[in-house]
């Protein structure tokens, strides 16, 4: 789960972090007022969005006077910032985060994240700060500082200082430095995060080390021991598609193509996206249905699959393991029978019982095209769509 | 021959008492598993299956001589329950609990650390299918009836996508030594390459599988160890060709986060280390079958 920059400002300023004075607002109006709240004369606006990049989409704003301020908030409210991270149709911009500029003297980059090689947690840092660390990693990466800490004892402050001084932090920062990285692994590892991403961390002219910006993610399967942070969930930030399905407990990912896929088990839902390209079809979405397969969890996926109007024809693929496929194409049948689906759905059934499931889905008297393997599967949902459109498409010339 | 388990192995249950360890339980009985038990805290002197159920894992080994475990733990308790098994002196341990905070899988895995590679208990999972040796035994939730015995050793991130390449193998006519499940998440017990050395090892396996998918580095350090020591062929495919960048796909560690990670990045890097790629997962087993008849003659 993703956080606001300025919740996770204010989850490390907890943990000891030094974070610049700042107020979120949810109108113009309110953040002209929490500037004049902050004091001084030079002020920086950010959208509140889950997605990096910010500054170079224009989520970010330098002002100079409470009108800048007004004006800048009043651009951003309810615009969609594209950036490179949130694809195409962009993030919604509902709360702005002002704050007050502080004297950059140097930037610095600092991320700490699940390092699956030596599966433990790892500091990542440069003193190339500001940039993008896939960035830094192609342009720079001998100024980049790797640690990883042993997870029984935490990170001991000699590793922090070893980090201090190959940034080339000067000495009488280190222990402000050492704070900071402390302060950082220790909300990491109680607050069971994923990533914490500082960039850029700043030293001031005036000698102090400050988080200008802060990303966190959390850890989904660890949430229900911390109540305070799954609190700080913001819907508006998610496809709503994907919250949707989270919420019924499948497993969604939208995508850009037309043919929706329902599948049990993440592999195998990769696997028959692969399929559909392969026989020359995009799938609209990664759907794993989880190993069950009942009817009800069939039912939820093809209202799901079907709540993209993009899609055109839809996939069933479900290796049926320890439950069986007789069971599955019941489920099936009966989620066709309570779900509009006015598309060609493709079924194909593998695994126990697949003669049964077979003659269940044939004798439903439902329009459903069977397949025997993934590759025929493929090629008839994308065959069936292809003729669908052809059809459809002359129905639309026709009238 | 067979990897990890066998006939000998004496396996319990941990957390049997609960609706689907039972019915599974009640199936790896029915497969021939020699299942001596199960661990509940609190629920020592019951039964189940037919099988006596103990309140710590250290009583079971010891009235059983358990050296296998199976546990069926709900996530918050599983990583501990790993732990209890690890301190008991059991050498094979597969997890198949989905939803194991990554830190706590951090945490079993240090834990581990404590013991001396020749005592180290061996885990395979969390959030796995487990592990089969087709005719002798099986330990998960893998429906039997899918896999022959015969000489493939199949290695796989995910279930599902795992008994899709058993069956197109059955549907051949070609066996398995052993399939193990390493697992969707992104700490797991084992990776790819310490599978590939138990392997590379049994005499009764002749060619190699890895069914891969994106995210992570265990199929490039696989590809490494692979080109400098695994002598058998090795078969491999790798799901999610279509996957975007920086979204999970299902599984915890089914993400693509670095160079290395994506599906072609990973064909490639296999490619490169000698490893034969199945280009799609519709022939996973046909390419299987090739390569066995090229290294047949």
């Amino acid at each position: 789960m993703d956080i606001h920059e300025y919740q996770a400002k204010e989850v490390l300023s907890n943990f000891g972090v030094t974070v610049p004075p700042g107020a979120l607002a949810y109108s113009p109006e309110q953040a002209a007022y929490r500037a004049r709240e902050l004091g001084g004369d030079k002020w920086i606006v950010k959208a509140q969005v889950h997605a990096g990049g910010r500054g170079k989409a224009g989520g970010v704003k330098l002002c100079n006077s409470e009108a800048e301020i007004y004006e800048a908030t009043e651009n951003l409210f309810g615009k969609k910032l594209v950036t490179h991270q949130t694809g195409p149709e962009g993030k919604g911009i509902y709360r702005v985060y002002v704050e007050g500029a502080v004297p950059i003297a140097r930037e610095i980059y600092l991320g700490f994240v699940l390092d699956r090689s030596s599966q433990r947690v790892m500091i990542v840092a440069s003193s190339e700060g500001g940039m993008e660390i896939e960035e830094i990693s192609a342009e720079r990466p001998e100024s980049i500082v790797r640690s990883t800490v042993e997870p029984a004892v935490g990170l001991q402050d000699f590793q922090a200082r070893e980090i201090a001084f190959a940034l080339g932090i000067e000495p009488a920062m280190t222990q402000q430095m050492v704070r900071t990285l402390k302060g950082c692994y220790q909300a990491f590892s109680e607050l069971d995060a994923t990533m914490v991403e500082i960039n850029p961390l700043v030293v001031t002219s005036d000698n102090r080390v400050i988080a200008l910006d802060a990303k966190m993610t959390f850890d989904d399967n660890a949430l229900f021991r911390h109540p305070q942070i799954a609190e700080l969930r913001d819907k508006s930030q998610e496809d709503p598609r994907e919250a949707r399905a989270a919420d019924r407990g499948l497993s969604y990912v939208g995508l850009e193509g037309n043919i929706g896929c329902i599948v049990n088990g993440a592999g195998l839902a990769m696997a028959t996206m692969d399929t559909i390209k392969l026989a020359g079809g995009e799938p609209a979405n990664f759907l794993d249905i989880g190993g069950g397969a009942t009817p009800e969890r069939v039912a939820k996926a093809f209202r799901l699959v079907m709540s993209d109007s993009n899609v055109q024809a839809v996939l069933v693929n479900i290796f049926a393991g320890i439950n069986r496929c007789d069971w599955v194409a019941e489920g099936v049948v009966q989620a066709l029978k309570e779900v509009q689906v006015d598309v060609p759905v493709v079924v194909r059934l593998a695994g126990t019982n697949v003669e049964e499931g077979q003659k269940i889905l044939a004798q439903s008297g439902l329009p459903l095209i069977r397949a025997t393997s993934l590759m025929e599967a493929a090629e008839r949902a994308v065959g069936a769509w292809k003729n669908d459109l052809d059809q459809n498409t002359r129905v639309r010339a026709v009238k | 021959m067979s990897i990890l388990l066998d006939r000998e192995s004496r396996v319990i249950v941990q957390g049997i008492t609960g609706k689907i360890a039972r019915f599974h339980t009640k199936d790896m009985i029915e497969y021939g598993t020699n299942v001596v038990g199960g661990v509940v805290p609190g629920k020592g002197g019951e039964t189940v299956e037919g099988v006596p159920v103990f309140n710590t894992v250290k009583e079971a080994v010891e009235a059983t001589g358990a050296n296998a475990s199976l546990v069926f733990v709900p996530p918050p308790f599983a990583a501990d329950s790993i732990m209890e098994a690890a301190d008991a002196g059991i050498n094979y341990c597969v997890c198949i609990t989905d939803g194991i905070p990554a830190q706590d899988m951090i945490r079993v895995k240090r834990y581990m650390y404590r013991y001396p590679k020749d005592k180290r208990m061996i885990l395979t999972g969390p959030n796995c299918a487990g592990t089969i040796s087709p005719g002798k035994a099986l330990l998960g939730i893998m429906p039997g009836h899918i896999y022959l015995p015969g000489t493939v050793g199949i290695i796989g991130r995910s279930g599902t996508l795992g008994y899709e390449a058993a069956a197109q193998l059955k549907e051949l006519g070609l066996g398995v030594s052993t399939s193990v499940g390493i697992g969707g998440d992104p700490i797991n017990g084992s990776s790819f390459k310490d599978i590939l050395e138990w392997f590379e090892k049994d005499p009764e396996t002749e060619v190699i599988a890895m069914i891969g998918e994106i995210g992570g580095p265990q199929e490039a350090e696989a590809a490494d160890y692979i080109k400098n020591h695994v002598t058998k062929p090795v078969v491999a495919y790798v799901a999610g060709l279509t996957a975007p960048k920086g979204r999970t796909m299902g599984h915890a560690g089914a993400i693509i986060s670095a160079f290395g990670e994506s599906a072609s990045e990973k064909v490639e890097i296999l490619s490169a280390a000698g490893v034969t790629v199945a280009e799609n997962p519709a022939v996973i087993g046909e390419t299987i079958a090739s390569v066995m008849k090229k290294n047949a003659a």
